[in-house]
């Protein structure tokens, strides 16, 4: 399937924003030929590096403003409930910005997907720390390190009532792929969170090559809500990835 | 015409005898407006309504009354100063000393087993009497109001009814003198307007005076047809819209001021994505906080300049209820036809008074668009000769839409190309050019009566003026209803050649006499401001004019 546009890229040449981007691809392709209309699959950005993506894949997409995907993504679900929507957003965008539409996306699970690009770093603005950069990063903002611990994602929108909590790695687009396409055809509100690393301002390959392991190898109980938040904790030895917790709950569309 | 004040604490039922009073005159024919009058607080302070009636058209509330129905101490106080000569006090005689008629109407409501609130319809009931209406009609009114309640409701009436007529005598006899009357709040209209003209989806977070659109339009929900959400904040309210539209449902917001200065990034996003929406924003005083539950028309140059950028916007300010049905209607109508952002600018004293309504929903506006069936080689954003691109959905078959805050090319991709972006700028401002020649089709200016002299006024204010007006002579009322595009020639050939040329307007810099001058270079420096945040009073605002013109 032709999923390129006639954009021209701008990432810088080893983005993780082209591991999510072979992600997405190759989701779309597959759930199209698996039997969902390709004129119902919606794509959404918020802005910053990450954004760009819905320039990249010829599919519908509604280019918004930073930190504001959640929301419009909804508003979409209100008009047609057929309609697969999936957002993307960084860090910076959907941590700092957004984060009170990320929560209550989260408590009303409106049947979208969250895909959050998460380079720990705000990249197009040249380099400032977000809510989930490590305390003490040095950035043109903070030059002697910033004084904030960062927040952990996952366990926000654990307790903030998602009901499909996953984590992927931008170095591993296969994986990644499964993620997404799985969180698509959660009904319910589903987030992923990809680790990805920035080649000019933070980069993690190394530390993430190191560190990631796949949930699915490990035992881990997807309903245990308890689980999920252990898991999530899990950071400085060892990263896990994959699916951390997934339940089934009304959507918020579906009460109209 | 005739004034009966109702005063109380808040929490005491003042409001819903207005409403119910209303209702009773309404059902004789007769004209009413209602003006309520309340703190920002939830039980105790000092809420009032003034219920104004005449059999011919009536405008706005008086303020010089016949009758005080006085629930607590304070109304006497507060409003005695108010009664013409052989006005009446009519009082809870439980709670309150006065001349008058002291009708005990804690007893009564005791002696039927009701509830403390319920005193104010013991009132009504003696009210009733003294004015000569047939009882029937409370009866009606009240069953109609509380069909959960009716026994002891129309006990408690009757009971202050024959108290009154036992202790009192009638001081008019008001028969029916024509078929019942609709009447309406001015944001009920807006509300009731958009839903005429096809509405899909409101979206809000509440905000005073503008909640009671929202609060109507969840009520109503699935007689309209019409989703209501509440949203955790302005800002995704709007874009929780722009999502909604972008997937083909005619959607409204609504809020104040306040959230409307939220709603300004993306009020932006919806030029710059050429995404139909329509805004009501319901204007309370400020700066900031300011007093929330009163009313002002001081955000016209906030709203006409809102939004980074450039890029076609439309700001339409209806001032009576019936221009609130209609012209919120055509908001809907003219968003889906050129895919921009417009604003109905209110404010409370329209919001929030209620009034008699005389409407052919026929004659409503309907939203349709310019509805592409889509294909391979769609374009959302095809340049054409009026600007507007036909508008496909998500979902369509064969069909990509791409939209987006970025500057794009006619495919929605982004580009930073000077050419490209120089062009796609030019083909979103086409449409204010082709805006500007449907406003000339549709009544962008509302001119009342002839004569030498000219009262400019906006929104809200006209009603004051136009009962003003009743009492004056050689003065034709000029009332632009379309802010932007602005109506300057229209408005110019009315000025031009006057006498004298005055401007009415609740805000304190006169922005409409300045935005006047701006487009037609015309200075109106007679400018009657009021700021006090309260509404404009026909009494006093007739002294006022007649200085002015003299």
């Amino acid at each position: 399937m032709k999923l390129n546009t006639n954009a021209e890229i701008t990432w810088c040449p080893g983005c993780g924003n082209f591991g999510i981007l072979t992600a997405i691809k190759n989701a779309v392709s597959e759930l199209v030929s698996e039997g969902i209309p390709r004129e119902n699959i919606v794509i959404a950005s918020g802005i910053g590096c990450h954004a760009k993506i819905v320039d990249y894949v010829n599919v519908n997409s509604f280019y918004s403003i930073h930190g504001r995907v959640p929301p419009t993504l909804t508003g979409m679900k209100l008009a047609n409930k057929n309609l697969v929507t999936i957002g993307f957003a960084g860090d910076g965008d959907m941590y700092d910005e957004g984060i009170s539409h990320l929560i209550h996306a989260a408590k009303r699970n409106t049947d979208i997907t969250m895909v959050i690009h998460d380079n720990r770093v705000f990249a197009l603005t040249t380099g400032q720390f977000t809510a989930t950069s490590p305390r003490g990063f040095r950035g043109k903002s903070t030059p002697n390190g910033s004084v904030e611990n960062p927040l952990n994602p996952l366990k926000l929108m654990l307790s903030a009532g998602a009901t499909f909590v996953a984590r992927g790695y931008a170095g591993n687009p296969n994986h990644l792929k499964e993620l997404i396409k799985k969180a698509a055809r959660h009904k319910g509100f589903s987030f992923v969170e990809v680790l990805q690393p920035c080649v000019v301002f933070n980069n993690t390959y190394q530390e993430y090559n190191r560190k990631v392991y796949d949930l699915s190898e490990d035992n881990h109980d997807t309903s245990s809500l308890d689980a999920a938040m252990k898991k999530a904790d899990e950071w400085k030895e060892k990263i896990p990835i994959g699916i951390f917790y997934e339940t089934q709950a009304q959507v918020f569309e579906d009460h109209f | 015409m005739n004034t009966v004040t109702i005063g109380g604490k808040a929490g005491e039922g003042v409001k819903a005898f207005g409403k119910l009073f209303s209702k009773i005159i309404s059902q004789l024919g007769y004209y009413i407006f209602v003006l309520d009058d309340y703190p920002s607080l939830i039980t105790g302070g000092h809420n009032f309504n003034k219920i104004s009636f005449d059999k011919k058209p009536l405008y706005s509330h008086y303020v010089e009354t016949d009758v005080l129905v006085a629930i607590d101490e304070k109304t006497i106080k507060q409003h005695k100063n108010e009664l013409k000569k052989g006005g009446i006090i009519i009082y809870d005689s439980n709670s309150v000393k006065s001349k008058g008629i002291g009708v005990p109407s804690l007893d009564i409501v005791n002696e039927v087993g009701g509830t403390r609130i319920m005193r104010n319809v013991a009132l009504l009931g003696a009210l009733s009497f003294v004015l000569g209406i047939d009882f029937k009609y409370v009866e009606k009114v009240l069953k109609e109001t509380y069909p959960k309640a009716v026994e002891k409701n129309v006990a408690i009436a009757k009971k202050g009814y024959e108290f009154a007529k036992k202790n009192s005598k009638k001081v008019m006899v008001l028969k029916k003198i024509g078929s019942p009357k609709d009447i309406m709040t001015g944001n009920t209209a807006i509300a009731y307007g958009a839903v005429n003209a096809g509405l899909n989806h409101y979206i809000a977070y509440p905000m005073t005076p503008a909640t009671s659109i929202l609060h109507y339009l969840a009520k109503n929900s699935s007689k309209f047809g019409v989703k209501v959400v509440q949203a955790e904040n302005e800002i995704s309210v709007i874009n929780m819209a722009l999502g909604s539209a972008y997937a083909g449902a005619k959607t409204m917001i609504g809020t104040s001021g306040g959230g409307f200065a939220l709603m300004n990034e993306a009020l932006s996003l919806a030029g710059m994505s050429e995404t139909p929406l329509v805004i009501a924003e319901i204007q309370r005083p400020g700066p900031s906080t300011g007093v929330p539950t009163y009313t002002s028309q001081a955000d016209l140059n906030f709203v006409l300049n809102a939004g980074h950028g450039e890029f076609p916007k439309i700001v339409v300010a209806p001032g009576t209820n019936e221009q609130a049905f209609y012209k919120s209607a055509e908001a809907l109508y003219l968003a889906w036809k050129y895919q921009a952002p417009v604003i109905v600018l209110g404010d409370k004293h329209l919001g929030e008074s209620i009034k008699t309504i005389e409407i052919k929903l026929s004659k409503a506006k309907k939203a349709k668009g310019k509805i592409s069936k889509g294909g391979k080689n769609y374009k959302r954003y095809s340049i054409t000769k009026d600007g507007v691109s036909p508008i496909a959905f998500p979902g369509t078959k064969d069909t990509i839409v791409k939209s987006s805050s970025y500057e794009h090319d006619e495919f929605g991709i982004t580009t930073e190309d000077p050419v490209v972006v120089k062009k796609m700028q030019d083909k979103r401002l086409m449409k204010m050019k082709s805006i500007e020649k449907e406003i000339e089709k549709l009544e962008a200016v509302k001119v009342y009566g002839r004569g030498k002299n000219v009262v400019l006024t906006w929104g809200s204010s006209i009603g004051a003026v136009l009962e003003a007006a009743k009492q004056l002579k050689n003065v034709k009322i000029v009332q632009p209803i379309y802010m932007m595009p602005f109506p300057k020639k229209e408005v110019a050939k009315h000025l031009r050649g006057a006498g004298k040329i005055v401007c009415v307007e609740a805000n304190a810099m006169g922005q409409l006499a300045d935005l006047i001058k701006l487009h037609t270079g015309i200075e109106i420096d007679k400018r009657v401001l009021k700021y006090d945040s309260r509404e404009f009073n026909p009494t006093e605002l007739l002294k006022q004019l007649k200085r002015w013109l003299k």
